[in-house]
């Protein structure tokens, strides 16, 4: 139940610099772990280094996490395993509540931790050439990165149903902020690893691909703005968003850079390959330093739009 | 109140704001029991409320909510100063106690909604939830608080303090039965005066399933910063929307990057 013409009372939770930083992380956490998993599986073998490329990316984004959700604790930073454990006298147990994204996004962060760290050793041990087929081998292998690919996906996304379940205007007025922080969440992993093929030059083959499904995902991410917009403005809190106007400008600028992507790659492919690629890589750069401003402008803009 | 206070019963405040003088006695019980030192002395020239709002160090707060026509020269139309002793609502279907992830936020043996400190971390999920903007973080604990409505005193056979040092009744306290009883009445001695605009709110369930805490109110909900019925919504209802959104959102992102990843893909 959306509620029109919304009246809002509640006080902000001065949710700021450190959730903002942790939901960029989370979104390019598990950004990169899914499209490291479908260019392994639905990509060719020459998408492999860039596949691998993503599942290194996923190590750190994920591990600076819970640094940060634990610092934004304040005095009460060192309960932060309280999400996990009720320590209720008399009624001690795990903590699990389905209807509360924050207690479902704990659980889910612990065992997406649990991927990334395996997916990220096996990249390595594949990358030292003793285990081709890594700790898990080929099938097992896959069936993991799915799972974990599962896991990505809720982690890029369930910081925007998060503030959707509250009472805070602007966040709470709208269905679209999952989705919204999932597509710009792909959006930044495809931009991440763009960014880091200079230091793996084997990736480079999956530039092109990397930059189509970049585009596409900023069509999605378009899209769910423009939904978050008119949801937003029908239940009229949408004068709480235009204060933050340079910061959806620059999350459009973004969206919009991406979007040149899609007609890029034909003249890569006329122009042929090794020729191409100097010029490409420098402007893929450009690009992909825009998309991920642009996926921490967003955030900032929702997060600071309610408080 | 007179009889005792037993554990297994509903208990609750009836907060009737049309006897409230606005002396702030409640404010003060409030501190002196709770042992809350109270924020920095701040003059917000406005009315006679230097509180401003409820949070860690005001559990009772007393609104002055200026109802007075613009053009005072006219008849008036009986309109004042609004005033009432807001707090806690303890409501039956609790925001904050729907979204607490420790589970520190536990429903009491006298069905009030109580934030144990010794559980709570500081996330402030239930300052974002709490449609009353009734809770806030204490810097120095980093923990929740709120209007406890004096579970110590309950456990000891004693009413709250707010309601024990009340002047004119405004605030009483008992069993929510009784509680609704006495509002019922005194909404119907209103009326029977003329005094169409006074309404219940909490009384009944269309609010949070209803209020431990509920208000005999002169004017709208909103003029007393109250959500009205229809916007009283809890923070589940947008679970489904939320997710759902996201659960097309991921399987359209994985179908755009298969598409995408698969281009050429045997070259």
């Amino acid at each position: 139940m959306y509620l029109d013409a919304a009246e809002h009372f509640v006080r902000a939770p001065q949710w700021t610099w450190y959730i903002l930083f942790y939901f960029f992380f989370a979104g390019l956490a598990g950004g990169s772990y899914v499209l490291a998993t479908l260019l392994r599986l639905a990509g060719g073998p020459r998408d492999e280094p860039a596949a691998r490329l993503g599942f290194y990316i996923s190590l750190p984004a994920t591990l600076i996490c819970p640094i940060l959700l634990t610092a934004d604790l304040g005095a009460s930073w060192t309960r932060f395993w309280h999400m996990l454990v009720d320590v209720t006298p008399g009624d001690t147990g795990l903590n699990f509540k389905y209807w509360s994204p924050m207690s479902v996004g704990v659980w889910a962060l612990l065992f997406f931790s649990f991927f990334v760290a395996v997916s990220a050793l096996d990249t390595w041990l594949r990358d030292r050439g003793g285990r081709p087929a890594g700790i898990l081998g080929s099938s097992v292998g896959r069936v993991f990165n799915v799972v974990g690919a599962i896991f990505g996906l809720f982690i890029a996304s369930y910081t925007g149903v998060l503030l959707s379940v509250s009472n805070q205007p602007v966040w709470s007025d709208t269905w679209a902020l999952g989705g919204l922080f999932l597509a710009s969440g792909l959006s930044g992993a495809a931009a991440a690893i763009t960014l880091l093929v200079r230091y793996r030059p084997d990736a480079s083959f999956s530039l092109e691909r990397l930059r189509v499904a970049d585009a596409y995902f900023s069509i999605l991410e378009l899209v769910l703005l423009v939904a978050f917009f008119a949801t937003v403005a029908v239940a009229g809190t949408a004068g709480r968003i235009l204060p933050w106007l340079p910061l959806w400008i620059i999350a459009l600028i973004g969206i919009g850079a991406s979007m040149m992507g899609i007609r890029q790659p034909a003249r890569v492919q006329a122009s042929g390959e090794s020729a191409a690629m100097a010029p490409v890589a420098m402007e893929a750069t450009v690009v992909s330093v825009l998309v991920l401003i642009a996926v921490l402008a967003m955030r900032a803009a929702v997060i600071f739009s309610a408080q | 109140m007179a009889s005792a206070i037993k554990p297994g019963e509903a208990y609750g405040f009836f907060t009737d704001t049309s006897i409230c003088i606005g002396c702030k006695a409640c404010e003060v019980a409030c501190k002196e029991w709770n042992q809350l030192e109270g924020n920095d002395a701040k003059f917000l020239a406005d009315s006679y409320d230097n509180t401003g709002q409820l949070d860690d160090q005001n559990w009772r707060h007393v609104k002055f909510i200026d109802d007075v026509p613009v053009q005072t020269v006219d008849a008036g139309d009986g309109k004042a100063w609004l005033m009432m002793s807001d707090v806690c609502k303890h409501c039956k279907h609790a925001s904050c106690m729907e979204v607490c992830p420790t589970g520190a936020i536990i429903r009491t043996e006298f069905d009030t909604v109580f934030i144990q400190q010794d559980v709570c971390n500081g996330c402030r999920n239930c300052v974002a939830a709490c449609p009353y903007s009734v809770i806030a973080i204490n810097q120095k604990t980093g923990t929740a608080h709120k209007c406890t409505l004096c579970y110590d005193r309950l456990q000891g056979g004693l009413q709250p303090a707010c309601a024990k040092a009340c002047p004119t009744q405004s605030i009483q306290f008992g069993p929510l039965a009784e509680l609704q009883q006495a509002a019922d009445v005194r909404l119907a001695a209103l009326h029977s005066q003329g005094i169409s605009q006074a309404e219940l709110y909490g009384r009944d369930d269309k609010v949070y399933g209803g209020l431990n805490a509920f208000f005999l109110l002169m004017d709208k909900p909103e003029k007393y910063g109250l959500p009205n019925a229809a916007n009283a919504g809890l923070p589940s209802r947008n679970d489904l929307g939320g997710y759902l959104g996201a659960l097309v959102t991921g399987v359209l992102g994985v179908v755009a990057g298969i598409v995408a990843f698969r281009r050429r893909g045997a070259s």
